[in-house]
């Protein structure tokens, strides 16, 4: 049985939007880590490679990499494949001015983790206006493959 | 945000329409990040070029350069008329080398809008570095200096090294700084900001510049966009050994600054480096952690024949590609594999009185500035496995380009270039 519930968070660029979510745990690269022209992450170990978040609510930890980002996801706006909205937990400067340019919704510091309380099918609106996210939760599979991953990652020995 | 007297200003239009975006959108980007204020700013680095293939058609349809700066540098789609910058500017790089648009398979419709966009810039007043590494040619900033540079590498480089003071900043902030002398007071201005958060004890010899990629590449993954401290050097790193680590470290994570215990400036000491807070962990880095990187960096290189070696990322300095001459002296390369060194332009003249230039061209190989591969997406035609001295470029090649790339020492890749073949190991 699925309930709605709600995350409350802190309004980066305000906007309302509602759309289906994509989560990933990996921090995401914009010059070098997304095709800006179809929406889609290219990085080699990221686990959505090759799966595109052109028009969902992107759920991610934050960005990283060349400060190249948010002239890629200034480009993918203008190409009409940017997420329409950016929930994410660790702001930067490339990651504050990327959801700027993008123009869509996005919101960060969350009461509670939203990489740990949303998951990629779940419905999402998102009224960073008011700093509520509310998410409706997709019916789960029981099927493991019908989980999104890109390719396998090895873990780095710490 | 508060906002100053001169700021509230420009945001109301006292300086004109183009002033009065860049202030717009430093207000918005400042509220973004939560930011109590703006500090001022007179070191700008940052990028007004069209030449990658997106930039190009904008500027051909919506009425060429002050439309691209007005909405790539300002995300202003009202297009308005750019003035000079108002505080001293440099142009990171560009996405092609004019002066080899041939071998880079660039048309020339390319190479004008390469000229147009520099003379425009030029006439902007930014300076035409045209370099990943400013600091390498004339833009050092000095300790506790607030800049507003993008270009991560550099950015890392800047604030670790030199103590100067910059967020990773991006093409729409750098231009609203250019015109403004502004930049949120946030994140790497703020002293307290600049602590160590990970501490990393070497428990192996870091010497050589692939050590030190393979030390930042490692580095990266553990501390994402963390501030580490590195304790236990056995060897004193210099420019190109900490380019190539904190280029490394910025790619495979987010990492902005970093401290070297008795190296840096911010840390004489461990305390130093640390502040009142404790590390939030401590890692060690050894043999595992090495090979760890090593394999990681080198994760789509399959085959061993060479078609290219790409050496200069970042933009090589002329001790660097000295090196490169003395491996290359008397040599030739394999027919097969084509050789590319890339640098600032002020760097290869430099080369061109030195003699390095002939050196490299003697031996088949060809010096280039003002881009990269991975930046201006140039490799020679038909690539299929590269070889690169850079973590960097090693991180980023395969998944702009598609193309597998091998990982080695500078060595290993001149020896690649000339064999035709990859016989790379981890020494």
């Amino acid at each position: 049985m699925s309930t709605t519930f709600t995350l409350t968070g802190r309004k980066v660029v305000g906007g309302c939007f509602e759309g289906e979510a994509l989560v990933t745990r990996d921090r995401i690269s914009g010059w070098g880590g997304i095709d800006p022209r179809t929406g889609t992450v290219i990085e080699t170990r990221h686990e959505l490679k090759g799966i595109s978040f052109a028009g969902k609510v992107l759920v991610f930890p934050g960005a990283k990499g060349s400060s190249g980002w948010s002239s890629q996801f200034h480009i993918a706006r203008l190409a009409g494949v940017a997420p329409g909205a950016m929930l994410f937990n660790e702001m930067t400067a490339k990651m504050g001015l990327g959801a700027v340019v993008v123009h869509a919704p996005a919101m960060t510091d969350f009461t509670e983790d939203p990489l740990s309380r949303i998951q990629t099918g779940d419905w999402v609106r998102v009224d960073a206006d008011a700093g509520t996210v509310e998410v409706t939760p997709r019916q789960r599979q029981t099927d493991p493959s019908q989980h999104p991953t890109g390719s396998q990652r090895t873990r780095a020995p710490s | 945000m508060k906002l100053r007297d001169d700021e509230k200003a420009m945001l109301a239009g006292d300086q004109g329409p183009a002033v009065q975006k860049a202030m717009d959108l430093l207000v918005r980007y400042g509220a973004a990040l939560d930011a109590e204020c703006l500090v001022d700013t007179r070191n700008v680095a940052g990028t007004i070029g069209a030449t990658t293939p997106f930039l190009r058609q904008y500027a051909d349809q919506n009425g060429g350069m002050d439309a691209v700066f007005s909405e790539f540098n300002l995300d202003s789609a009202e297009w308005v008329k750019i003035p000079p910058v108002k505080v001293s500017s440099s142009h990171l790089q560009q996405g092609i080398d004019p002066r080899h648009a041939v071998r880079q398979g660039v048309s020339q419709d390319v190479v004008r809008i390469y000229e147009t966009g520099q003379a425009y810039s030029s006439g902007l007043g930014v300076q035409p570095l045209n370099t990943c590494t400013p600091y390498q040619v004339g833009n050092v900033p000095v300790k506790g200096e607030h800049c507003a540079w993008m270009e991560s590498s550099a950015v890392i480089y800047i604030n670790s090294v030199l103590g100067a003071r910059t967020n990773a900043e991006g093409r729409e902030s750098t231009g609203a700084a250019m015109l403004t002398g502004k930049i949120p007071y946030w994140g790497l201005h703020i002293e307290q900001n600049r602590r160590g958060t990970h501490l990393i004890q070497l428990d192996i010899d870091v010497s050589t510049t692939a050590d030190w990629g393979l030390l930042g590449y490692w580095v990266g993954e553990q501390v994402q966009d963390r501030i580490p401290v590195i304790q236990g050097l056995s060897h004193q790193p210099n420019l190109a050994r900490l380019k190539h680590f904190g280029a490394a470290a910025a790619s495979s994570g987010g990492v902005e600054m970093y401290h070297l215990v008795g190296v840096t400036p911010e840390a004489q000491t461990r305390e130093q480096a640390f502040g009142a807070s404790p590390p939030l962990a401590t890692m060690r880095f050894g043999e595992a952690e090495r090979r760890w990187a090593y394999e990681q960096v080198n994760i789509t290189a399959r085959d061993d024949e060479i078609d290219f070696v790409m050496l200069g990322c970042p933009h090589y300095s002329l001790e660097q590609l000295w090196e490169v001459c003395q491996l290359l002296e008397g040599q030739r390369l394999s027919p097969n594999t084509e050789l590319w060194i890339f640098t600032a332009a002020s760097i290869k003249q430099l080369a061109d009185v030195a003699g390095y230039t002939r050196i490299i061209e003697q031996a088949g190989g060809h010096l280039m500035t003002d881009t990269c591969s991975a930046i201006g997406k140039v490799v020679p035609t038909g690539t299929r496995v590269a070889a690169v001295d850079s973590a960097k470029q090693a991180h980023y090649l395969p998944a702009i380009m598609g193309i597998q790339t091998w990982f080695g020492s500078t060595a290993d890749c001149v020896q690649a270039a000339i064999e035709g073949r990859w016989k790379g190991v981890l020494r």
